[in-house]
């Protein structure tokens, strides 16, 4: 390492300086022997301000060797050196053949920092002249999603003017969703028959919004659950849905005026294993046949086994979730399936209360937006394609640059 | 005050979070918060893994239905549980890394766990088929309509596909049934997708700000949403 930085110092002071200076080191060099591979260094290294960041970073660019080629060519590798207010270079990170841009990260506001890049060939390492010393600055807004603000803002306004709206009394209509409409009935079933009511969450944590959509509806399930006196089972694999689901299925049992049939037995952790889950509910299935079985949370490939033993039980399922790749599935294999933002709406639906149901309208809006940009992409991509018009490709360009995450 | 303090806790967090996207100094907030989510998880698994050897033992004692399966899970859920705390049967010393191999915590996880996941995990194939064998039966106009597309890129993903229509001539290449079953996935389910995920967006949108804006508390154990 100290050769190399050594001879790094070697190369900036005496190859950097002048043509001539670099040309005399590479014929000395070929005299002295024969076999030493010389390269030409990276030129035109730039150092520059990293967008949009928390002054951590700065961007670093360069023109590599002209002795970098695909075929024959002497480089074998970049090297980036850092001098940090002016001290020694360190080498930070050695990049493959080609490479013309580097961020360098983990970096201090209140320092300066400086850069050479070294090709490597060989023999040695041939360094291009040092940038100037450059702080990284801190950014406070990061401009680069201001369309993604501007339209969550739209979304979350229109959002929040309908729950007001709704708030104020303005009667909203929300279209019928036939796997809600059918929850009662799948409880009335089990009550019927005698038999228990199985609840799957899914196997995601607290931290996944499907899982908290899940609870919801719990909530609501467990009221018609402690009205009917149906016994109500939920294995769960995750500690954290374990203690929200107990506190969720309690208040709903006072809230009907059942407290005495509550029991913490009703919610049991098995396992966070996956497939360790799927064996113990699946068995849990074919040992104890519950008449309903809901399916509401974030499912992966446990979705159809799942499903498919319920299913082989002749059990009542109701499924539902936001993994599309799970959603055919369940399709498959349950009577109803809440299909992605069915999913977010069920609570919501199944409360009627007007400030919840306004929320759901608040989405509307989004969609709409949505058809409009969608409806208009499309015309203008197929005009511009067509009949090659400039002005409908820069409808799609522009469309594109909103709308586009990165 | 029970319900108040962690629907503010709601708000804030989910305020500073919704910022952070913005707000480049504020970027690493997520992952501060998801550090919090882990340590209050890790206190929660004691809950878990309590409750777990609980109702086991429960149904041990009482000799309840199947209660040979909680012998199975109480010594299964000991042996782990002792071997890795301990490091029982580890090639080095106790500063050696837990999953060292040829550790007997590794060793039961390579050899009993690893084999019984995949096993279940094999289960999908037979699902599968007899999950499909429902979906396509043509009992109306819409499973008609699947049926066939399910049967096109059947066919478009095996050599079949493409020696029964290979003799369809370069400009009408799309009709081969490699092609179309190509063009199937690309267009009209990629379209119904990205529709449902325009859908599922909106939904955790209108979610969240009904969870930050305390309208819906049914997960806290509230049922006044």
């Amino acid at each position: 390492m100290s050769f190399h930085i050594a001879f790094l110092l070697l190369s900036v002071s005496l190859i950097v300086p002048s043509p001539s200076a670099q040309d005399e080191v590479a014929d000395s060099v070929a005299v002295s022997d024969s076999a030493l591979v010389v390269a030409a260094p990276p030129t035109s290294v730039i150092a520059s301000e990293h967008e949009y960041d928390d002054g951590e970073a700065l961007d670093l660019s360069w023109v590599p060797s002209i002795d970098d080629q695909l075929v024959g060519g002497l480089v074998i590798a970049y090297r980036v050196y850092r001098s940090t207010n002016g001290g020694e270079l360190e080498m930070i990170e050695e990049l493959i053949p080609g490479a013309n841009q580097f961020t360098s990260g983990e970096l201090s506001s209140d320092s300066s920092y400086s850069y050479v890049v070294a090709a490597v060939t060989t023999s040695g390492e041939f360094a291009s002249n040092a940038t100037a010393p450059l702080s990284p600055e801190t950014e406070w807004l990061n401009y680069e999603k201001k369309w993604l603000f501007l339209i969550g803002l739209l979304i979350a306004g229109a959002v929040m003017y309908f729950i007001e709206t709704a708030r104020k009394g303005k009667k909203l209509f929300v279209r019928k969703i036939a796997g809600l409409e059918a929850i009662d009935d799948a409880v009335g079933r089990a009550t019927e028959m005698g038999r228990s009511i199985l609840f799957i969450p899914g196997i995601q944590d607290m931290d996944d919004v499907q899982t908290l959509a899940g609870l919801t509806i719990l909530g609501r399930i467990a009221g018609t659950i402690a009205e009917y006196d149906t016994k109500l089972f939920m294995p769960v694999s995750r500690s954290l849905v374990m203690t929200a689901a107990r506190e969720t299925i309690k208040a709903s049992f006072q809230t009907a005026g059942r407290p005495d049939k509550y029991s913490d037995d009703m919610v049991s952790y098995v396992t966070d294993e996956q497939f360790g889950y799927v064996a113990h509910v699946d068995g849990i299935m074919v040992r104890e046949k519950p008449a309903t079985v809901f399916l509401l949370g974030a499912f992966f490939a446990e979705s159809l086994i799942l499903a498919e033993t319920g299913n082989s039980i002749g059990a009542i399922q109701i499924a539902g979730t936001a993994r599309p790749a799970q959603l055919p599935f369940f399709i498959a294999a349950c009577d109803f399936t809440l299909i992605g933002e069915e999913l977010f709406a069920a609570s919501a639906y199944l409360s009627n209360e007007p400030r919840a149901l306004g929320s759901l309208k608040g989405q509307d809006v989004g969609k709409a937006l949505a058809m409009i940009v969608i409806v208009i992409g499309v015309l203008a991509a197929t005009i511009a394609s067509a009949w090659q018009v400039e002005s409908m490709q820069s409808i799609v360009d522009t469309l594109n640059s909103v709308f586009s995450t990165n | 005050m029970r319900r108040q303090i962690p629907l503010f806790i709601t708000f804030f967090v989910g305020t500073l979070l919704i910022l952070s996207v913005f707000i480049p100094p504020m970027e690493t907030l997520g992952e501060d918060f998801t550090l919090f989510f882990d340590i209050i998880a890790v206190f929660a698994f004691f809950l878990g893994g309590g409750n777990l050897v609980r109702v086991h033992i429960t149904k041990l004692i009482k000799r309840k239905p199947d209660w040979g399966f909680s012998v199975v899970t109480l010594v299964g859920f000991a042996f782990v549980l002792i071997v890795g705390l301990f490091k029982i049967g580890n090639p080095g010393d106790i500063a050696s890394s837990v999953t060292a191999e040829g550790s007997w915590f590794q060793e039961s996880f390579n050899y009993i766990l690893n084999p019984l996941q995949s096993t279940m995990y094999a289960l999908l194939a037979f699902f599968v088929a007899s999950a499909s064998y429902r979906a396509f039966r043509a009992k109306n106009r819409e499973a008609t309509i699947l049926l066939v597309a399910a049967f096109v890129i059947l066919l478009g993903r095996t050599p079949f596909g493409m020696a029964l229509t290979s003799w369809i001539p370069e400009s009408l290449s799309i009709f081969q049934i490699p092609n179309l079953a190509i063009w199937i996935m690309n267009s009209p389910n990629l379209a119904g997708q990205r529709a449902i995920m325009i859908g599922i967006g909106l939904g955790v949108v209108s979610m969240s700000l009904r969870l930050i804006l305390g309208i819906e508390r049914t997960y806290l154990g509230d049922d006044r949403a």
